[in-house]
């Protein structure tokens, strides 16, 4: 194993997050037989993975890439490079007699020469971790020989959680990519006197389902050049100059925080966090870009800008408001969208009942509390059972969770909304709110839970549900015999 | 069966695997756990491995799935982990108190050197108050062979450890003259299974499938809202009347070292398959149900015979010397490709994701054990029209620009792709519609207008040529 305990610890003990100020040390280990989520893998292969130029190896046996490959709801608007799934595909052979490393130096090779990939990504896992593969050395030599970047990314699953794996991503952009290379310049007759351009970057902002193409426009007519998002969208060169921005925002996750805070240790760079999510949100962090920038006719821009879309948004979410009014939702995502989705959803009119703050530090719960007043039922224990008790007790109208939950809840009977990562939707932005309420009222209003919760007229009991209906009937007619007694 | 020359087997020759169609033998091990009642595999290994094959299974089947962790993580997975086996196994007996606890290995396990029976020998000495609960493990790293392969070591295992010899047990072949045992490869779907059952049920008989996924992941929605196990499938305590069936149907070529095993233990006379998706395939089971059962075969499937002889004649004009690619594990390769030879079709690129006996009887030249690059490559190399393989490879007949027929593991952008039947005089002529449908929206064989350049006509727009 090439990345030793000491780094693990290192980066678990990450000063900025505020799950390090109780003596947690970060993420608790998991535990046998009541385990779910992601190992350290996952985490590195999904963070870097919308990074569309570059050619990703997955350097182990099949079960790695092989059950996740080509799984994730990011999109890009060129190179489709990063949808290749590549493996290195490991052997009993390659484990026993050591060639692991052999083959990772010729699957490099193979993809640079198929592919002309931008540089070669190679994620570290389990196997090779254990049997001693050392992946530097290998990427080091491979980028000396062919003259591609080769960048290891060494977070094998044994090493953690989904969230050490995230930040080992970030750590190694930080180390290998960024600062090695300088920003085009501004292409010419965009700059005026009262118009100047200021470079920006989005750390922890994957663009599911192009979401992020909502907000970019907004940025592009501010005079805001992002150069480079952590990693929707995002290209190889892009990564090389995130270095040189002047504002970095971390969007909604703490994932990726040791990026924001390193690059603020090495160039001074400022950062916030905020989210793209809710009307109020994103004027939120379009204001704070311009607070840090500090350009007065940035701020005037701004402050425009902000006028005119959210009269826009308000306008047409107007009749979306008022179906999805007093509605009651059960929000179960991880960490910052406990309260970022939280406003989003007061926007739409809508109550929430309930959150989930299994992945929430102290900060997010105080900002749950300010948002949903101090009897905020937050959800610690997420198992499925408790879920649907609650949505039960509640009352609850919609479950808003992630993908892996969906079946879950189908089978409760519970109407439900995808927040996660595979979803197929983008909320983000101000014009992704309608989205959002156009999908919530889909699932909401449909008339199947009416139909499966009925039970067959033939099954046991099926004299109340035949009782039921004939009164539904005689209602039913009731209304049409008031309707020709007012005509 | 037609049995043509065997194909070539063109061993893997690259390092890399781009677009790999391999899925691992850990998942197929747990999918066969998955097929039975009240059960749950828990993956040996690190938890990464059980949340992707988690989301792997419940893309597919849309459908929650019960299965856990021994959670390695980095101090046991160098110090050992048989107490993570141990732990896991304790919180699950406890928690749920399954009727069955699979417990596939994963590479790291292996890797390390895990002996799986010795550390659920440890937690048998450890835990007695959990002795009648069946733990069943099996070793099946991802470094070796693929989901079918994991899927037939894992039944072998299970009739290993819960079939009883029938001297001991006192079974014998026959006292139960009405039952029949399955032995059902990871080719069959859930939906397969179902009409397998049926099929076999209209003869008077009473078919004990295993493992059972048309009675777990076929996709219900049961009474309760929340289940921590399988909410259906074979019952592990049916495992003991095996010894008395009158004969045991085994489907799949896969499936041969679990059949050995099971007829040495409990000598039911057996009859094997290598699939059932083809006519003649399905005539052989037909004669060989009229034989156990002495019943003739009800009129209903005689008809469904002929409404299939029907669209094979149909279909002909379509399918005849239609150039398929197929990319898919061993057994149903065969399938596929002996289906296609039988209606006029041709395979011309076929590839499995790992080695097997079974590759001899697939119908193509040569065969290739590799990825979907290789299958693109050999497609585009020999023009085939038309692509059968798993959501994976919709990209792969984008580029192409062929169309695609989901089968096989995983089908995540349709719904419904686990409870689809392709076996049966039904299936069968289910798959033809199918692809004689793909084949008509390519509108092949449409004359495009030609333009002389003896008398141009340079006033009239030209309609877009190939």
């Amino acid at each position: 194993m090439s990345m030793n305990r000491k780094d693990i610890a290192a980066l678990l003990d990450e000063p900025a997050c505020a799950h390090n100020q109780k003596a947690k040390a970060g993420c608790s280990k998991p535990k046998p037989g009541a385990t779910a989520g992601g190992c350290a893998f996952d985490g590195a292969q999904i963070a870097l993975l919308p990074i569309a130029d570059v050619a990703h190896i997955v350097h182990g046996s099949i079960a790695c890439a092989g059950s996740s490959w080509d799984s994730r709801g990011t999109r890009s608007s060129g190179p489709t490079l990063f949808k290749i799934g590549m493996t290195t595909d490991l052997t009993e052979q390659d484990v026993i007699m050591g060639r692991g490393e052999k083959r990772l130096f010729h699957a490099i090779k193979q993809a640079i020469d198929s592919y002309r990939p931008a540089a070669v990504f190679v994620y570290n896992t389990c196997i090779p971790a254990m049997i001693g593969d050392d992946i530097e050395a290998v990427c080091k030599q491979a980028q000396a020989r062919w003259g591609t970047p080769v960048v290891p990314v060494d977070a094998a699953g044994f090493y953690g959680t989904k969230n050490l794996g995230n930040r080992i991503a970030g750590e190694a952009m930080v180390k290998y990519v960024c600062g090695t290379r300088e920003p085009d310049p501004v292409p010419a007759g965009i700059e005026r006197p009262d118009f100047k351009v200021h470079d920006i970057a989005l750390v922890g902002e994957y663009n599911i389902a192009g979401e992020q193409w909502h907000v970019l426009p907004l940025f592009d007519e501010l005079g805001l050049r992002v150069l480079c998002t952590l990693s929707g969208d995002a290209r190889f060169r892009d990564v090389q100059t995130m270095h040189r921005s002047q504002v970095n925002m971390m969007v909604c996750s703490k994932a990726m925080i040791n990026v924001a805070r390193k690059l603020e240790a090495t160039y001074g760079t400022p950062w916030f966090e905020g989210s793209f999510y809710g009307v109020a949100d994103v004027s939120q962090a379009l204001r704070d870009f311009a607070r840090i920038i500090a350009d007065p006719d940035l701020t005037a821009r701004t402050e425009a800008v902000i006028t005119r879309e959210e009269a826009a948004i308000n306008a047409r979410l107007e009749p979306w408001r008022a179906r999805l009014k007093g509605k009651r939702v059960l929000l179960y995502t991880g960490g910052v969208k406990s309260w970022s989705i939280v406003s989003a959803l007061q926007d739409l009119g809508m109550s929430v009942v309930a959150t989930g703050t299994k992945k929430s530090t102290e900060e997010d719960k105080a900002r749950i509390r300010a948002l949903m007043g101090e009897d905020a039922v937050m959800i610690d224990d997420g198992n499925p059972r408790a879920l649907i008790k609650i949505v039960h007790e509640q009352r609850v109208d919609c479950l808003i969770a992630g993908g892996r939950n969906l079946y879950t809840a189908l089978k409760a009977r519970i109407p439900f909304l995808d927040i996660n990562q595979e979803r197929e939707f983008g909320y983000e932005g101000y014009v992704g709110m309608l989205e959002l309420a156009k999908q919530l009222c889909l699932t909401i209003e449909s008339p199947i839970w009416e139909a499966v919760r009925r039970p067959a007229p033939w099954a046991t009991g099926g004299s109340a549900a035949r009782a039921a209906a004939e009164s539904i009937i005689a209602d039913a007619g009731a209304a049409s015999a008031a309707e020709v007694a007012r005509a | 069966m037609p049995e043509t020359m065997k194909p070539e087997i063109l061993k893997r020759s690259k390092a890399l695997s781009v677009n790999p169609l391999k899925t691992s033998a850990t998942l197929g091990a747990a999918l066969a756990f998955l097929g039975f009642r009240r059960a749950i595999p828990m993956l040996h290994g690190s938890q990464g491995c059980t949340a992707f094959g988690k989301v792997f299974f419940v893309r597919h089947f849309r459908e929650p799935i019960p299965i856990q962790s021994t959670a390695m993580e980095q101090v046991s997975a160098i110090m050992g982990a048989n107490e993570n086996v141990a732990e896991g196994l304790r919180v699950l007996c406890e928690k749920s108190q399954p009727d069955l606890i699979g417990l596939p290995t994963t590479g790291l396990a292996e890797a390390q050197g895990t002996d799986i029976h010795m550390a659920v020998r440890e937690f048998r000495a450890k835990y007695p108050q959990h002795a009648a609960i069946p733990i069943v493990a099996v070793s099946t790293p991802d470094f070796t062979g693929c989901m079918e392969s994991g899927f037939a070591l894992a039944v072998r295992a299970i009739i290993d450890t819960l079939v009883p010899e029938a001297a001991t047990a006192g079974t014998k072949p026959g006292r139960r003259r009405r039952q029949v045992n399955v032995l059902a490869g990871s080719a069959l779907t859930p939906g397969d299974l179902e009409h397998l059952k049926e099929l076999i049920a209209s003869f008077g008989l009473r078919p004990v499938v295993l493992p059972d996924l048309s009675d777990s992941l076929d996709g219900h929605l049961p009474e309760e809202e929340f289940n921590p196990l399988t909410i259906g499938g074979a019952l592990v305590n049916e495992l003991a009347t095996l010894g008395d069936a009158a004969a045991t149907l085994v489907i799949g070529a896969s499936m041969d070292a679990a059949a050995d095993l099971l007829r040495e233990r409990t000598g039911v006379p057996e009859h094997r398959f290598q699939h059932l998706m083809s006519l003649t395939a399905v005539d052989a089971l037909m004669q060989t149900l009229i034989a156990i059962s002495g019943n003739p075969v009800p009129e209903r499937i005689e008809r469904q015979r002929a409404q299939l002889q029907d669209a094979m004649l149909d279909c002909h004009f379509m399918l005849g010397l239609t150039r398929f690619a197929i990319a898919a594990d061993a057994d149903l390769l065969v399938g596929f490709s002996q289906f296609l030879t039988a209606v006029g079709a041709e395979t011309v690129a076929a590839v499995a994701p790992a080695t097997a006996p079974a590759l001899d009887h697939v119908c193509c030249d040569r065969v290739a054990i590799g990825d979907l690059e290789d299958l693109e490559s050999m497609a585009r190399e020999r023009e085939a029209e038309i692509l059968i393989g798993s959501s994976h490879a919709v990209h792969t007949a984008q580029r192409l620009g062929i169309p695609l027929l989901r089968a096989g593991f995983p089908q995540y952008d349709r719904v419904g792709g686990y409870q689809r039947t392709w076996i049966g005089y039904q299936g069968a002529r289910a798959t033809l519609f199918d692809l004689a449908n793909l084949l008509l929206t390519l509108e092949r064989g449409e004359i495009h207008p030609y333009y002389s350049r003896l008398s141009p006509r340079p006033d009239e727009p030209r309609q877009h040529t190939h």
